[in-house]
């Protein structure tokens, strides 16, 4: 433990209203903290900057799994857990599900939550791409109301949100009707578990015939935030995927995504690989259609 | 006799695992002391320069803390190795980032991290080396700036701490036999290889509580250290040169253990010291834990290596002659490198017959922290390096990697590149075979061949050859002269006393076992002390995969005496039972007030070597192995992952079946951690990936299935024939995995750890002849699954 516990205050009002009381009372003053997996861990190697917290890990309001004919509305304080578990989820959104197992160990499955994951808006998050690709939106709550907006529209830059200082996310909204859409997702790891991303990728795609009439995709660690590779899509609408036209897809696939995959050389990878990669999973989705 | 069954090589409960099991077991960190303090280290911010000024951030009260300088050392400023270049703090200058320079302690471990960072140290930087290339450079370029370590009178030189010049005979005459071996050669390959550093990842981070007694003028009476280590005695030594006080002032208790690979061999010696100087400084117990951040860019990693090899081979596949070049990166001071470096000497011509040979090696200096030992000492190193080169051989002239090892393996009644003498049985041609059915490697050669064609994945087999040598090497093990106590107590059970420690592997358990086996008792009657050496004498480090043939052979010998003893003076029949041993022990105990055995290390052979020459019996005995590779590596993603281990060893007697399956698992494992995962990434001598996020060990989800085969040739050296495994593993999995590697794609990579990102940059420069040469790429193996992005 590299800090002084004694110099951080925690506060754990008892309900959402009093969350957002406080956060409009002083904004900016606080920093949210629900199952810490993040805040934890830099707290350990004394390097959180934030001094004082305000536990949102304990409300109810916040954790929850609903459906309706639609959609499925996720609570931001819903665990990885909880969306393992959840059959909804499993039967309407298997990339989610997918994306939920990776995250770092059971025991950090257990208390980390998909609003945290989205909110500490790290561009190698696990369950962003799935989100992106689903075309997911987000709920915004403060004191003074809510707003909505797609997800695509959260992520400003690195590590950087439309989150205002006294809002929280409430609650993510993914559509549930993807039963004619072919599903696609792959982490590229330094390793197979307890990892962070290298390059993750996930797509969603509806044929018809061996035309590719819609598709979507969302990325991790592919930009300094995940990111909807809306160029590439729009190079991909429209395009043929029978035998004759296939490489000719696969080619312009790669091609755009080229121009929007702006990676980053770190201590897990480099930017030249993790272009390339991303091309490559890209290009095993459309040889997989 | 009262046992049925034989205990040794049945697989008895540990005799310290329910304790572990339930969470009982007192780590360092699980202890304290009464008034105890909490002491912290100041480090160096750079890899080299002169110390110019230390001054202390005005905000903190500084006379609540207990401040430690070199100055301060009441006898040498030294961690005592080999040599005395390592000092216990640096004093006037840094040479390796992370460097101790200040010790502090206080009552509250919390206070210590803001003053930590309330020392505040000025230096005059000097250039820094950082590979060993950097090193050779300044010393080839004779540039007295970067000439980082001057030389010792233990046989250094400028900036290398040690040389070895290994020929397989007399010098002129080798010279000749290779100069001729080479003129007469059908084929000379040559290749160089790398590998790169290792942390030992134990557990249980470095940690220890010192106390310290003055007399009544002041000065210190004696200390006394306990802590995670695996070499009570070495910590002794140093603890002698740093307060100048005979060893027995110098009490040192190894406590539970988790985990030391080699980690805790030599670095106790330095925390176990600075906690000791806060301890005599405060008053007060000190301990010193580091977390994993500290410990991971603080102490010490296995050396990076360079090898290079020249071979001359005829055309029907026959090694002729060769010269090895082995370099290992040593850090800034020499601690452990020179004998680091003679098991990779000795080990680099692995178990084949060469006709003429010559090995030089150096240990060289970088301003990095030391390296030190980690589980193969040297000898993973240069065996990865000739194991891929046997491979670069075969394929260099057309014969299979198995043809080109059956026809030069060593076997009994030949000699070793050393001259030793193999009169022991040796037979690595039915491992081979064996090894070769147990994989079913024939069957996937073929497989994979047709299947690879049509994937993205593409897969393959490799093996390594290899063998391990058990204990000290040459005259090592009759310097240190090990002594073994056994006792039996007043009720009559016999306690085994030995500094060999506990740290996972199974120490307790095997020499339990022995004892028990040898006097014809239950397991459970037997009783090891705890390493504290007031009490237990100096059976040697636990180190060298020595512990159960070397010490081990010691308990039996022990054993053997009071059996003697009980027999002669006590009548205990040749047979005997519980009750009647417990009967003769009390009635001799009645008589003399105790029953003990010592017994001192003797050679069961004579063993002869020569230090200067570097030629004779290296080893006491050596356990033989072949493993086996399964791979698939991914051209969507350059990733490689093992797919499937097979591990066949010949290690004498198999002590402990569940624990000697462990130990071949926990070394394929971290031998793939070597092979694929593990890099450590330095900038100017500092590692920057010094936390698990960050440091890629594999996961049981990368590891795949590994099956352990043990083949059993008694040898007389150790206690029911067993040999040392505890190293073995290590050696094998990182050549067998890249040469699988090599057969999946068709690429030669001689470079460890070996990253998908690597794999890439070869896969997409291939126009350009990198690292490996002509064969760098086959086309071929790829056909039309060529990713688009290079085509």
């Amino acid at each position: 433990m590299r800090s002084d516990v004694s110099l951080y205050d925690l506060s754990a009002p008892p309900s959402l209203d009093a969350a957002l009381a406080i956060l409009a009372k002083e904004p900016g003053k606080y920093t949210p903290i629900a199952g810490g997996t993040e805040l934890m861990v830099a707290l350990g190697v004394g390097r959180l900057v934030q001094h004082s917290l305000i536990s949102i890990q304990h409300l109810r309001e916040l954790r929850f799994i609903r459906v309706d004919d639609k959609a499925i509305h996720i609570g931001a304080g819903t665990t990885f857990t909880d969306i393992r578990r959840s059959q909804a989820i499993a039967e309407d959104l298997p990339l989610l599900i997918q994306s939920a197992s990776w995250t770092g160990s059971i025991a950090n499955q257990n208390r980390g939550t998909l609003g945290g994951n989205i909110c500490n808006a790290s561009p190698a998050a696990d369950t962003p791409p799935a989100l992106l690709a689903y075309g997911a939106t987000v709920r915004l709550i403060s004191a003074s109301g809510t707003r909505t907006m797609p997800y695509s529209d959260f992520h400003l830059g690195y590590k950087k949100t439309v989150l205002r200082p006294d809002e929280l996310l409430h609650s993510i909204s993914v559509p549930r009707d993807f039963s004619d859409y072919r599903q696609y997702i792959r982490k590229v790891g330094t390793r197979n578990a307890q990892s962070i991303s290298k390059i993750a990728l996930a797509a969603i795609a509806k044929l018809e015939g061996d035309t590719i009439a819609d598709i979507r995709l969302g990325a991790a660690s592919l930009t300094d935030r995940p990111v909807r590779c809306s160029a590439t899509e729009a190079a991909l609408q429209r395009q043929r995927i029978d035998g004759a036209n296939l490489d000719a897809t696969v080619r312009a696939a790669r091609a755009a995504l080229a121009t929007e995959a702006k990676p980053i050389d770190d201590i897990r990878s480099t930017a030249k690989y993790r272009a390339a990669v991303a091309a490559n999973l890209l290009e095993e989705f459309l040889r997989s259609l | 006799m009262s046992q049925s069954k034989p205990i040794l090589g049945a697989s008895p409960l540990r005799k310290e695992g329910r304790a572990k099991v339930l969470g009982a077991a007192k780590y360092i960190d699980d202890q304290s002391l009464p008034g105890m303090w909490h002491g912290a280290t100041v480090r160096s911010s750079i890899a080299r320069g002169i110390i110019c000024s230390i001054t202390f951030a005005p905000e903190i009260d500084w006379e609540q803390f207990a401040i430690v300088r070199a100055s301060d050392i009441p006898g040498e400023n030294t961690i005592v190795h080999l040599t005395k270049d390592h000092p216990c703090l640096a004093e006037s200058q840094v040479n390796h980032p992370e460097e101790p320079i200040l010790l502090l302690a206080h009552p509250d471990k919390t206070a210590l991290l803001a003053a930590v960072r309330g020392v505040r140290i000025e230096y005059d930087e000097l250039p820094g080396v950082f590979t060993i290339e950097e090193s050779e450079a300044a010393v080839e370029n004779n540039d007295a700036e970067r000439i980082i370590w001057p030389g010792s009178d233990a046989g250094g030189t400028a900036n290398c701490f040690k040389q070895y010049l290994m020929y397989s005979g007399e010098a002129n005459e080798t010279e000749d036999g290779l100069a001729a071996a080479f003129e007469a050669a059908d084929f000379i390959v040559e290749e160089e290889y790398h590998t790169g550093a290792q942390e030992q990842l134990y557990i249980e981070n470095n940690g220890v509580i010192a106390e310290c007694n003055k007399d009544a003028l002041g000065n210190v009476s004696d200390v006394c250290v306990r802590g995670s280590m695996q070499c009570p005695y070495y910590v002794v030594h140093a603890l002698t040169l740093i307060f100048n006080l005979p060893e027995e002032k110098c009490r040192v208790i190894q406590v539970e253990t988790g985990g030391a690979f080699g980690g805790k061999e030599d670095f106790p010696s330095v925390i176990g010291s600075h906690a000791a100087l806060l301890a005599m400084k405060c008053g007060h117990p000190v301990k010193i834990t580091y977390d994993r951040a500290e410990d991971m860019a603080a102490t010490t990693k296995r050396h990076p290596s360079r090898t290079r090899h020249r071979t001359a081979v005829s055309k029907d596949g026959k090694l002729l002659g060769g010269t090895i070049d082995v370099a290992i990166d040593g850090g800034a001071y020499a601690t452990l490198s020179p004998v680091v470096l003679s098991r990779a000497t000795i080990h680099s011509p692995g178990p084949y017959k060469w006709p003429h040979i010559r090995v030089r090696a150096k240990a060289m200096a970088t301003n990095i922290p030391p390296h030190g030992a980690f589980r193969g000492f040297g000898a993973p190193q240069s065996l990865f390096a000739l194991e891929r080169h046997m491979d670069k051989i075969a394929k260099t002239i057309g014969l299979t990697p198995e043809e080109l090892r059956r026809r030069n393996f060593l076997g009994t009644g030949d000699r070793t590149a050393t001259g030793q003498l193999l009169n022991e049985p040796v037979d690595m041609q039915h491992l081979l075979t064996r090894a070769l059915q147990e994989s079913e490697y024939h069957e996937k050669l073929a497989r994979f061949a047709e299947e690879n064609k049509h994937s993205t994945i593409k897969r393959g087999v490799g093996f390594a050859s290899f063998m391990h040598g058990a204990g000290f090497t040459g005259s090592g093990e009759r310097r240190l002269n090990s002594l073994v106590h056994l006792d039996v107590l007043e009720d009559g059970r016999p306690q085994i006393l030995v500094s060999s420690t506990e740290f996972g592997q199974g120490t307790n358990t095997i020499l339990c076992q022995v004892a028990a086996q040898t006097l014809q008792l239950p397991y459970e009657d037997i009783l090891i002390a705890q390493p504290d050496t007031s009490v237990v004498p100096n059976s040697g480090p636990t180190v060298a995969s020595r512990t159960a043939m070397i010490v081990g052979k010691l308990v039996e010998r022990a054993s053997h005496q009071i059996l003697a003893t009980l027999r002669e003076q006590e009548d205990l029949p040749e047979e005997h039972t519980r009750e009647q041993f417990i009967a003769a022990a009390q009635s001799y105990r009645a008589k003399h007030g105790s029953l003990r055995a010592s017994v001192r290390y003797e050679p069961a052979t004579k063993i002869y070597w020569d230090d200067e020459l570097y030629r004779g019996d290296a080893y006491p005995g050596y356990a033989w192995a072949v493993y086996v590779a399964e791979v698939a590596v991914d051209l969507n993603t350059y990733m490689a992952t093992v797919t499937r281990f097979d591990a066949l060893q010949e290690v004498g007697l198999v002590m402990h079946p569940v624990l000697a399956k462990g130990q071949i698992e926990g070394g394929v494992a971290q031998g793939i951690g070597y092979a694929l995962y593990e890099k450590c990434v330095w900038k100017e001598g500092r590692m920057m990936n010094n936390q698990m996020t960050n440091y890629i060990m594999p996961t049981s989800a990368d590891l795949p299935p590994i099956h352990v085969h043990f083949e059993e040739v008694p040898s007389i050296h150790g206690p029911g024939g067993a040999k040392g495994i505890g190293e073995l593993p290590m050696d094998g999995p990182a050549p067998a995995i890249l040469n699988a590697i090599e057969n999946a794609t068709g690429i030669a990579f001689n470079t460890i750890p070996l990253l998908p990102e690597d794999i890439f940059e070869r896969f997409t420069s291939f126009t350009e002849p990198a690292h490996g040469g002509s064969e760098d790429f086959d086309p071929t193996h790829l056909g039309e699954f060529l990713p688009e992005a290079v085509a």
